[in-house]
């Protein structure tokens, strides 16, 4: 069964997991630009980022029959720097023809800072002078319910931006109504010891029952699973749901989502 | 817009049966957990109660309250309430939200 897997950081990833996740029935990937488990010395280091984004990723990708996309920004934990992150907001715009970039992201907040919600607000800017999709990080912690009421207002204040097309992720039990309420889309992030199990992932679909729900792995250099989608569905085909319930909340909704971009095409029915 | 009546396909017989034992094991984990504090070599006084261990106690009295929406409860008394952004010199976040004014303990 085929399934796409709308946040992943395949540059913290090996070959090998490009190899599994295909066998497991990924047919495509979209990769935010994210904080790399360092902080970036120089602009000229987000320069090399998106060109791997861009241009390596995508033919690692496909030598596994994978279609991989992206999304660029300013991560929102190197966005305490205003200075840096104004250089590599300038840097984006020659980036964004790119023919696998899908829009901006994941932009958003890590500490909920007066300084992030700066640059937060103008990446909603530069998403909305380019036309651009949305994908927007929330905190982990804590901090999520306060960071996601943030960001949520920032979209609104911008007054120009269509909630359906943003996705904002990292959403749990406590976050999803509010963003759903919003008319945004809500991604289910399934991390082995924090954010959202696949068990507790499947339970809000449940609960909430809606076509703007979608799961990532969130893969990364980190504790992560880049095999947790598919594990998500058979958690829902071990309770019971049918077979097109399972491909709507795995493979449909995101392709809806993601083929509001015009460069989304995927190479595999719907099925 | 919720619909938490029915949603799940299982009978309440097929829930229990696949996922007691993973659970029941998860609260002997957070039993064994409070003992080990306990065991701790420096003996810290109850009164001293790390701000994450007593939100992790509080939290407890949701799961024995009988309504509805739990894990969303539990999330939300764990979650910093205020609503202004902050400066860089906020602490990390720990899990557990610790309001410097809720610190006395009884
Ligand atoms: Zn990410």
């Amino acid at each position: 069964m085929n399934y796409i897997d709308p946040h992943i950081h395949m540059v913290s990833r090996t070959t090998d997991d490009y190899q599994r996740m295909a066998m497991a029935g990924c047919v495509a990937v979209t990769e935010p630009a994210f904080w790399a488990g360092f902080d970036r010395v120089s602009p000229q280091g987000f320069d090399g980022y998106f060109r791997q984004l861009t241009e390596f990723e995508p033919s690692r990708a496909a030598a596994h029959g994978i279609d991989h996309y992206c999304w660029l920004c300013i991560n929102p934990k190197e966005a305490q720097d205003l200075t840096l992150a104004r250089e590599v907001i300038g840097m984006i715009p020659a980036f964004l023809d790119r023919p696998n970039v899908l829009g901006i992201g994941e932009i958003g907040l890590n500490k909920n800072t007066k300084n992030e919600l700066i640059i937060l607000e103008e990446q909603i800017a530069l998403a909305q002078r380019h036309d651009q999709l949305i994908l927007v990080h929330t905190p982990h912690l804590e901090d999520k319910l306060k960071g996601t009421r943030l960001i949520l207002d920032a979209i609104r204040r911008n007054g120009s931006i269509d909630p359906a097309r943003v996705l904002i992720d990292h959403a749990e039990e406590h976050t999803v109504g509010m963003i759903l309420d919003a008319g945004h889309w809500a991604g289910m992030t399934l991390y082995p010891d924090s954010k959202c199990t696949p068990q507790r992932a499947v339970d809000i679909i449940e609960t909430y029952s809606h076509h703007r729900l979608v799961m990532n792995s969130a893969g990364d250099w980190g504790h992560s699973d880049p095999l947790s989608v598919p594990q998500a569905r058979m958690e829902m085909a071990r309770r019971g749901h049918n077979r097109d319930t399972i491909t709507d909340a795995t493979l449909r909704n995101p392709a809806a989502f993601l083929g509001q971009c015009d460069k989304f095409q995927l190479q595999t029915s719907l099925d | 817009m919720t619909n938490p009546r029915s949603s799940c396909p299982m009978t309440y017989r097929q829930a229990v049966d696949t996922y007691f034992l993973e659970h029941r094991s998860k609260l002997i984990d957070v039993a064994a957990f409070l003992d080990r504090l306990d065991r701790a070599s420096d003996q810290q006084k109850p009164a001293q109660e790390d701000h994450r261990v007593a939100a992790l106690r509080n939290a407890m009295s949701i799961l024995l309250d009988g309504q509805p929406d739990r894990a969303k409860r539990v999330l939300e008394q764990l979650s910093d309430p205020s609503r202004s952004p902050t400066d860089t010199t906020s602490p990390p976040a720990s899990g557990a939200h610790h309001d410097t004014q809720d610190q006395t303990t009884p």
